[in-house]
């Protein structure tokens, strides 16, 4: 068990290609940590660096303490799981998950015992003497899960090891990961694409993005305060609606009506290089049918009239699409998340306004509805840089912070 | 539906009935003629009307042809085994690492392949003179391993492309080294492609018969092949038709052993379950 720290650590390819840049994190003794981004930003180089199946081309890698760069794998004490399982095919699962501890030159008796135990702890007893061909994909899944634990190694690193699974057995397997953790209490760094593994397994989330790191901290902190534009339209499903708002003497005139600014902000937008366009950006469930409020939550927010589009039920709420009007809120960040996604799961940027309402209101398809936003709740992004303007010390405060 | 399959089964089933007899119709006659006494040889039946075994209790008598057997099955296993030990460490090269002049290998192995043989041959005849290598084992050897290299070079980078990479990494983080991870992991994988390309090294080794009649003059070295073409008979007056037949049969098979032992050890799909779900 140890901790692991990236200092200053990147990766160029020899084809030119730098694929990871800078990246500094601290992950403590025992932590969970979970890397995620779009594809190609990153994370499976920066997995396989701490693992030391690529070389490091500069910053320093520290593994409980010690320089760990020039060591071979072998040397570094680490497991991994891969995507793809890794079973070595021509061997029984007993022989898959003894071959870390037989390289290691344990006695037969000793890698026995410890195969058993943990072919017990993952329930794989009875299928020991079986060929990986003749597994399930979950099986498959638990026996690398297993052969990584056999050896008991200072941390775990795994790179998407569920996204081979179906949507049933990915959450079972989901539960398996994150109590064995809990249990074996050994440092772990997980890459996925996943948003809901994200959320629920680590202890902290790190977001990356073209090899940079944009923002590390617990999935919550991640969801109410994030740093840019990228990381807030990453994390959330559905994502956080964004629109364009032009900035106007003291006022942000979006397609949801004229918004009100407080003195911080006003502030900050009157300096000479301020932006004079801005994206604004709210979360579904910071939207409220307008009749459901009472006057005190009123006040915090304002109103709106836009035709309804589509109603999903959910039972517990109501997912109620919106179509506005106006100009389209447009920054880099915001294609690329697009782009990852597959448009059709990110309206983000587009004239639709997806929101989450109460189950008790009574929208119907193609009406009219007005509908009252939480202003406290709002971020506001300079679409050249995408930094949050609303954030105060590392907190999201609003349009109307004094 | 049903009627065509049936139909264009019976077609590609008839065309296949039609090139193995064409292929196995001289194989089955040199058979055929090495049971046949040499009274007989000539009569044109394709099952011989009397069965003899003297042709074959004669080539086993004389000294000449036992020689260039020991000498056939020696020199090819020899080479065979050089160019596949050898074939499997360039191959795992081209296959797994990216180094400079790389493609400059690949290609100057394919140069020799397509190399004319014959115009080697008194090059080779010189220079095998010069450093006395001529008609001995190692003589025949070092050029079967030069011409066998770039064929196995090819199957064996076809099969360790194959091999997932993930699995040498998971064996490295399993605590490999670089070695246990070719023999533990790689290797059993690759096997079916070391038998394969193991025969047809093997084959092409056995079947060599330029370079055997020119590098070799006596029973030192001398090999079936060559060994066959000067063959007299027992007397000079005897015709050797019927020896040569039962020699022609006799080499063909530990060909054809060779190839019934590896079959069984070329599964396909070895590598099934190693990776995704
Ligand atoms: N051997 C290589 N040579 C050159 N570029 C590479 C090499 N391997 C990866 N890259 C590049 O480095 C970048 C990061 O790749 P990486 O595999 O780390 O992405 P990832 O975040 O794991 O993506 P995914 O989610 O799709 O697995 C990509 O742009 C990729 O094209
Ligand atoms: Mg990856």
């Amino acid at each position: 068990m140890a901790d692991i720290v990236l200092d200053k650590v990147s990766k160029k390819f020899p084809d030119g290609t730098v694929a990871v840049a800078d990246v500094d994190l601290e992950i403590a003794d025992g932590e969970f940590v979970i890397l995620v981004g779009p594809s190609g930003c990153g994370k499976s180089t920066t997995l396989n660096m701490i693992a030391g199946l690529e070389d490091i081309s500069s910053g320093e890698l520290r593994i409980g303490g010690q320089r760990v760069n020039d060591k071979a794998p072998r040397d570094r004490d680490i497991a991994m799981v891969f995507q793809s399982y890794a079973l070595y095919p021509n061997m029984t699962v007993r022989e898959n998950m003894a071959f870390p501890l037989r390289l290691a030159k344990l006695d037969k008796e000793t890698i026995n015992a410890k195969v058993d135990e943990a072919a017990k702890v993952l329930e794989l007893t009875p299928l020991l003497d079986r060929k990986p061909a003749n597994l399930s994909g979950g099986q498959r899944q638990r026996v690398a899960m297993g052969r990584a634990i056999v050896r008991q190694p200072k941390a775990f690193l795994m790179d998407e090891p569920l996204s081979n699974l179906d949507a049933k057995l990915r959450v079972q397997m989901r539960t398996v990961v994150s109590r064995l953790q809990k249990q074996l209490g050994t440092t772990t760094v997980y890459v996925t694409h996943d948003q809901t593994e994200a959320m629920t397994l680590g202890d902290r989330v790190v977001i990356m993005r073209g090899g940079a790191v944009q923002q590390v901290g617990p999935p919550q902190e991640l969801y109410d305060n994030p740093r840019n534009l990228f990381v807030a339209g990453f994390i959330g499903s559905p994502s956080m609606n964004f629109l364009h708002a032009a900035v106007e003497e003291g006022r942000l005139r979006t397609a949801l009506g004229d918004v009100p600014v407080g003195d911080r902000l006003r502030r900050e937008l009157e300096g000479a290089d301020a932006p004079r366009e801005l994206i604004l950006g709210i979360r579904p469930e910071h939207f409220e049918d307008a009749d459901l409020i009472d006057d005190d939550t009123r006040q915090r927010g304002m109103e709106f009239t836009a035709p309804v589009d589509i109603v999903e039920s959910m039972g517990s709420d109501k997912y109620v699409y919106f179509t506005v009007e106006g100009e389209r809120a447009s920054a880099a960040e915001l294609e690329e998340l697009a782009a990852d996604a597959g448009a059709a799961d990110f309206a983000g940027g587009g004239s639709n306004l997806v929101t989450r309402l109460s189950a008790e209101s009574t929208v119907t398809e193609g009406q009219d509805r007005r509908v009252w936003f939480n202003l406290e709740k709002i971020h506001l992004f300079d679409p050249s840089t995408g930094r949050n303007l609303t954030l105060h010390e590392g907190r999201a405060a609003g349009a109307l912070a004094a | 539906m049903a009627d065509t399959t049936t139909r264009a089964k019976f077609r590609w089933g008839l065309l296949d009935v039609f090139v193995v007899v064409f292929a196995l119709i001289p194989v089955l006659w040199i058979a055929s003629l090495s049971f046949k006494t040499p009274a007989t040889l000539t009569d044109g039946k394709f099952i011989p009307r009397e069965w003899t075994l003297e042709n074959y209790r004669s080539i086993f008598s004389t000294d000449q042809f036992v020689r260039a057997l020991v000498n056939s099955i020696g020199i090819a296993l020899i080479a065979t085994l050089i160019a596949v030990v050898l074939g499997a460490m360039a191959a795992y090269a081209i296959s797994r690492l990216d180094f400079p002049g790389k493609k400059l290998l690949v290609g100057v192995s394919l140069l020799i392949a397509m190399f004319p043989q014959v115009s080697l041959v008194s090059p080779l005849f010189e220079i095998e003179r010069q450093l006395g290598l001529f008609d001995t084992w190692p003589g025949l050897i070092l050029p079967y391993i030069t011409f066998a290299l770039p064929l196995a070079i090819y199957t064996l980078s076809a099969f360790f492309k194959q091999i997932p990479w993930d699995l040498e990494k998971a064996a490295k983080m399993d605590g490999a080294t670089q070695g246990q991870a070719f023999r533990r992991v790689i290797a059993p994988l690759a096997a079916p492609g070391l038998f394969t390309t193991a025969i047809l090294v093997f084959i092409f080794c056995w079947n060599d018969f330029l370079f055997a009649i020119t590098l070799t003059s006596t029973e030192r070295a001398r090999t079936v092949p060559v060994a066959l073409s000067f063959f007299t008979g027992e007397s000079q007056f005897e015709d050797p038709t019927g020896a040569i037949c039962a020699a022609a049969v006799v080499i063909t098979v530990p060909i054809i052993l060779f190839v019934l032992f590896f079959q069984r050890r070329i599964v396909s799909g070895l590598t099934s379950g190693a990776v995704k779900g």
